[in-house]
């Protein structure tokens, strides 16, 4: 018998239909990847199954008995556990605290803190940390020992069935790993997961089973290993992708050197980066998070100031601290961030707004904006980009991952950078905004962009680029043609000659 | 695989032990600076520090000392209470009322809590039931509960008739051997009773829990609407045990009383180590907050300055001390 049946859920929410009709089922013990483009419905399932929102029509069934949540504490007191793509921890309060939250040991309200803290040191146990200390500062973490309280929180409360909506997105890729041991030792135990994710590596490395959800309905369901990752793709976005990656032809145009970097340093994250970018390639960095790329990018824009180098934007040398982001702009330059939600964009604003921000020019005169004009650009950059959303008016925090990234790029688009800094472009995004964002990369190279590209994805380096260099601890290693590097080359570059402590120094800031 | 985790350093845990220790340890340096300052400028130690001054100074503290043991409470949980002064002047007005209506002053003094609880009732169901953010809420009910106060009692002060509630924030108890008034003794239990409920209680730590991250305390089965309901009513009877205070001190109920207390409530609490975006806060440190305000203030009275001069010290005091706390948490 399953432990989880649903069947034939719908839900809409006013004029939009979330889910038209999903059935899932999984067994005890069993890892299951609900698969879909981000606007499928898995999160609207995902909270269905929590009890964060009630299904319209069908049923779900847990080990046999029908089941319909009033509310997420119901449902936690059925077994079933949420972990959120976001970690969900209250940084201020101990991992014991955070473990045990909503379901404390107490004696007439006061707490029973020495309960709490064994017992919280048991589940602790269970995954063979003994670096994680009941007592601990959660805030202290490294973002991988938090997935591991989060995960024991799920367990505190006798969790049978463990939702993870996206896990990866908030770890480092290394910590992946820890992850999906974690993972495995939970189906071991007999605790059934649901696993959402984009990356079909990652489905294929820890699922037993799938369901792909295309526009809210699922399309297809099996055994993981019956099926190839092409299948996969095309149940997902309804048509086969045979080429994510675009193929160029060389650049037609000279190869003018635009930006010149040299001995850049911000100590202790960036020692030294030297590198030189032409017209009309993609130039990819490559290395573990924590290497220092991200305060590189940051550093050639001015955001954070640099203690040492000179940087060159089109034959203008300058010391390199003299950089600020008003400057840069003004030189042509884009910035990319890695962190959209952050300090990428401004997520109650609208997607006109968004767009605009970088070059009010074109959309104002002395000073007062035209909104008209600026809706008009916003939405023909939506179009090109294939942002479909009802209106350019609306705000940016309520569309998904793939289509706010869109955005952010569209703003570089709108304000013509000519040498693009694109630190993670395509990170916890679904497949489709995917090959259109890598597509837009593409051609702007072609008209003879510049274009900078971080990433922690290999096949997309090695898809995309013409020259790569990669980070190791704060050093830039010097640039080769993309043909003479192999991932196993980058990959060995990456972590140092051999000395493994590279995977410790990634947490903290 | 293995499943082993990057260890955390035992440098770091010994770390935040003492930073735990220094959150405290800075508003005390802090209490001490401003003593031993006006204690040399006033040229008469023996006069600023005597037994007497002091006496004056922690009688002028227990209103502010009070209200911030519940506004840590509501800080704490990332939430703000604008309508402190309104509701101290209403609860008052009602204690005073009622002993002149010919009621057992106990019951009058329980009467001018209840009244602050009720305020903190419906802050707490505005906020949670109506989604009205904290700081408009509070900042409608300071014209409310302001408003209210002046009708009950006629837009004009409210004498009382003596009881033993006139003698709790007195100079000089009676009996002697009590050494402060009954008001300062009142603080300091309720002090250690919230510091021990916010330890200790699973109260305390849920609202921790929904000051450093609401949306997860949520997703853990915590009732957060409740759980601020119940915030604010406990800090409104904060504020109404601080108003029944305020009415001994004045012996009348002044519905005009305490305007712009909440300003240095929150202050107290800020530079005690309070954090206005939640999880952060300590009983003790608001204590030493309302003190150091209460020395400066108390300070700046024996040198003869002018009430301006507070004004301007106390608003750079809470800028230094928030400037000084950005500045330590930035370099972690």
């Amino acid at each position: 018998m399953p432990v989880v049946d649903l069947r034939d859920i719908t839900k809409r929410f006013g004029q939009t239909v979330a889910l038209a009709g999903v059935d899932v089922s999984l067994n005890e013990g069993e890892v299951h990847a609900l698969i879909g483009e981000n606007g499928a419905g898995k999160s609207t399932l995902m909270n269905v199954i929590s009890g964060g929102v009630r299904q319209d029509s069908g049923s779900m069934a847990l080990h046999g008995k029908p089941y319909s949540p009033s509310d997420p504490l119901d449902a936690r007191k059925n077994g079933i556990a949420l972990i959120h793509q976001e970690l969900s921890l209250a940084p201020h309060l101990s991992v014991a605290e955070n473990i045990m939250m909503g379901v404390e040991d107490s004696r007439f309200g006061w707490l029973d803190r020495q309960a709490i803290e064994s017992r919280a040191g048991v589940l602790l146990s269970n995954f063979e940390h003994t670096g994680i200390r009941p007592n601990m500062p959660v805030g202290k973490l490294s973002p991988a020992a938090q997935q591991v309280v989060e995960i024991c929180r799920a367990l505190a409360a006798n969790a049978k069935i463990v939702l993870m909506d996206e896990p990866t997105s908030s770890l480092q890729r290394e910590d992946v790993g820890h992850l999906f041991s974690l993972i495995r030792k939970l189906a071991a135990d007999g605790i059934s997961v649901i696993y959402i994710s984009h990356f079909l590596e990652e489905v294929r490395e820890i699922a037993d089973t799938f369901t792909v959800l295309r526009d809210g309905k699922s399309v297809s369901a099996g055994n993981i290993n019956d099926v190839t990752d092409s299948f996969l793709i095309s149940q997902m976005v309804g048509r086969a992708v045979d080429n994510l990656y675009p193929k160029r032809p060389p650049y037609s145009g000279k190869p003018e050197t635009v930006l010149k970097v040299k001995e850049l340093g911000l100590q202790p994250a960036l020692q030294s980066a030297t590198l030189e970018l032409r017209r009309g390639e993609i130039f990819g960095i490559a290395g573990l998070m924590g290497a220092g790329r991200t305060e590189m990018a940051r550093a050639i824009f001015g955001i954070d100031k640099p203690n040492s180098g000179t940087i060159t934007v089109k034959s203008r040398a300058m010391a390199a601290r003299g950089g600020q982001p008003a400057l840069r702009l003004s030189q042509g330059l884009g910035y990319l961030s890695e962190d959209r939600k952050g300090e990428g964009l401004a997520l109650k604003l609208s997607i006109a707004d968004n767009v605009t921000i970088t070059r009010y020019g074109p959309c104002s005169r002395f000073g007062w904006l035209d909104q008209a004009k600026q809706r008009r650009v916003s939405t023909e950059l939506m179009q090109t980009l294939d942002i479909r959303v009802k209106s350019s008016e609306q705000p940016v925090q309520t569309l998904s991952g793939g289509n706010q990234q869109k955005v952010a790029i569209a703003r570089l688009l709108h304000q013509q950078a000519d040498i693009l800094l694109l630190d993670e472009p395509t990170r916890g995004i679904d497949i489709g905004s995917k090959a259109m964002i890598y597509e837009t990369i593409a051609e702007l190279a072609d008209q003879g962009k510049a274009i900078l590209l971080i990433s922690s994805y290999l096949p997309e380096l090695f898809g995309m680029c013409d020259r790569l260099a990669v980070m190791t601890r704060g050093r830039l290693s010097p640039a080769r043609p993309i043909d003479e590097w192999t991932p196993e080359l980058v990959l060995e570059k990456a972590i140092g000659s051999g000395d493994g402590d590279s995977l410790e120094n990634t947490h903290g800031h | 695989m293995d499943t082993e985790i990057p260890q955390v350093i035992d440098a770091e845990l010994h770390e935040t032990f003492f930073r735990k220790w220094l959150n405290v340890l800075g508003p005390f340096l802090g209490l001490i600076a401003v003593v031993v300052l006006f204690a040399a400028i006033t040229g008469s130690p023996e006069k600023y520090l005597s037994p007497f001054n002091i006496r004056i100074v922690l009688s002028q503290t227990v209103i502010v000392a009070i209200s911030a043991i519940g506004m840590t409470v509501v800080i704490i949980s990332g939430g703000i209470d604008l309508a402190v002064g309104s509701t101290i002047a209403l609860a008052g007005v009602v204690t005073a009322l009622t002993i002149n209506a010919g009621l057992n002053p106990v019951l009058a003094v329980l009467a001018g809590t209840a009244v602050g609880g009720i305020v903190g009732f419906v802050n707490g169901s505005v906020i949670s039931r109506l989604r009205v953010v904290p700081f408009i809420a509070t900042l409608g009910m300071l014209g409310i509960a302001r408003g209210t106060a002046k009708w009950a009692a006629n837009q004009q002060p409210v004498d009382v008739s003596a009881t033993w509630v006139n003698n709790l924030v007195v100079t000089f108890p009676d009996p002697p051997w009590l050494l402060l008034a009954p008001g300062i003794w009142i603080a300091i239990v309720l002090a250690v009773l919230m510091a021990m409920v916010l330890r200790n209680t699973v109260f305390g730590r849920r609202v921790f829990a929904i000051g450093s991250n609401e949306a997860a305390a949520r997703a853990c089965g915590i009732s957060t609407d409740k759980l601020k309901i119940w915030i604010y009513s406990l800090a409104g009877i904060f504020f109404g045990i601080a108003g029944v205070m305020q009415m001994s001190r004045l012996r009348q109920g002044d519905p005009t009383v305490a305007a712009g207390t909440e300003l240095d409530v929150i202050a107290a609490v800020v530079i005690g180590g309070g954090s206005l975006s939640g999880g952060q806060g300590t009983i003790l440190g608001s204590m030493i907050g309302a003190l150091i305000m209460a020395f400066l203030r108390n300070g700046c009275q024996q040198m003869g300055w002018a009430n301006y001069v507070q004004e301007i010290i106390i608003g750079a005091i809470i800028i230094t001390a928030v400037a000084i706390d950005r500045i330590r948490r930035s370099k972690t």
